[in-house]
């Protein structure tokens, strides 16, 4: 015979309070223009480096501002600073991943209606970072070709959260031996439907088929983000 | 590993409901995870059980229960299991999902108490 037990049902997500930030991060976002664009990785897939060339080539034609989050050093924050647009560090200590608090928080005091693009760029880390919401209207996920093909099949769900994917160093390919037809195999499998680009940020290789597809999904996004001037 | 942060996230949330609902002593906390939820089950057994030291609930187990990842499917529109999440589309006819259904879960259900 079981032991009696009392069962009260509750039902409340665990990450509610993430949820709630990331939610009212997304309207204020909305409300100031502002189209926000995270980007996740494994460490070294080249985020910065491309995160540089995005800032770079965005510069002349409309403005843009970055958070990027990492462990320790603001080594990266350095590096896209020298895209000359406002770059915001955020140091997380020994967390492995960006939480809506966090960004909340190194937003404070910067004019988002200013801005047209937001770039975050999260620690390096194809885990965490999966389970938290920041309020972005674009996640990206980047791996490069020397990482090797069924790293969506490793790390599946990071793949599931994301928007849009994106294979980086493609430069590098041929040396890889890199298969592009198994990699985006993999990714449908994960997470199907995904648009895949590839690009390689030092030859410039699919850079400006990225910011054409980053201008139409801004003008896609409802909430009015059109600005006056 | 995030797991930890995610147990403390667990205990904030179970001992406020406890409080709120002014239940007997709480002997376990029934979670639903979904495996698209980012958790690894196992490393957030063996947080938890750090997490709980010294904290109101820490004779609480935590109870996990699983659930799976669910498509509906695009060709069939019938909602299904996938086999597993490295293949997100219908087992059946192995159309692309019209909407995810089932799989992000990370939701405390419901606390067990003394009756």
């Amino acid at each position: 015979m079981n032991p009696p037990i009392r069962l009260v049902e509750v039902r409340q997500k665990v990450l509610k309070q993430n949820d709630l930030v990331a939610r009212a991060l997304r309207e204020r976002f909305h409300a100031a223009g502002v189209y926000v664009v995270s980007l996740v990785s494994s460490p070294g897939a080249g985020k910065t480096r491309f995160l540089e060339r995005v800032l770079s080539l965005l510069r002349p034609r409309c403005r843009t501002a970055a958070l990027v989050g990492d462990l320790a050093t603001d080594n990266d924050a350095e590096r896209l600073a020298r895209a000359q647009v406002p770059v915001r560090q955020i140091t997380t200590g020994t967390v492995c991943h960006l939480e809506a608090d966090s960004v909340e928080k190194a937003l404070a005091g910067w004019p988002l209606e200013e801005l047209d693009f937001l770039f975050i760029e999260n620690v390096g880390n194809l885990v965490c970072p999966s389970s938290y919401d920041l309020g972005e209207d674009l996640r990206l996920v980047l791996f490069s070709v020397t990482e090797g093909e069924d790293k969506p099949l490793k790390y599946p769900t990071i793949f599931n959260t994301a928007d849009m994917a994106i294979i980086s160093k493609m430069d590098l390919s041929q040396a890889a031996e890199f298969d592009r037809e198994t990699a985006r195999r993999n990714i449908q499998a994960v997470r199907p439907g995904m648009p895949v680009l590839e690009l390689s940020a030092k030859t410039g290789e699919g850079m400006e088929e990225f910011l054409q597809l980053l201008d139409s999904r801004r003008a896609a996004t409802s909430g009015g983000l059109s600005k006056e001037g | 590993m995030h797991e930890l942060s995610i147990a403390l996230g667990i205990l904030d949330v179970a001992v406020e409901q406890a409080e709120r609902l002014g239940t007997s002593p709480v002997l376990a906390i029934h979670l639903k995870l979904g495996p698209l939820s980012g958790v690894v089950k196992e490393s957030l057994l063996a947080a938890y059980e750090l997490a709980r030291e010294g904290t109101p609930l820490e004779n609480a187990a935590l109870v996990i229960q699983d659930v799976p990842a669910q498509v509906c499917c695009s060709g069939c529109g019938v909602v299904r299991a996938v086999l597993s999440i490295q293949q997100l589309y219908c087992p059946d006819c192995g159309s692309p999902p019209a909407r995810i259904d089932g799989g992000r879960e990370l939701e405390i259900v419901a606390l067990e108490t003394e009756p």
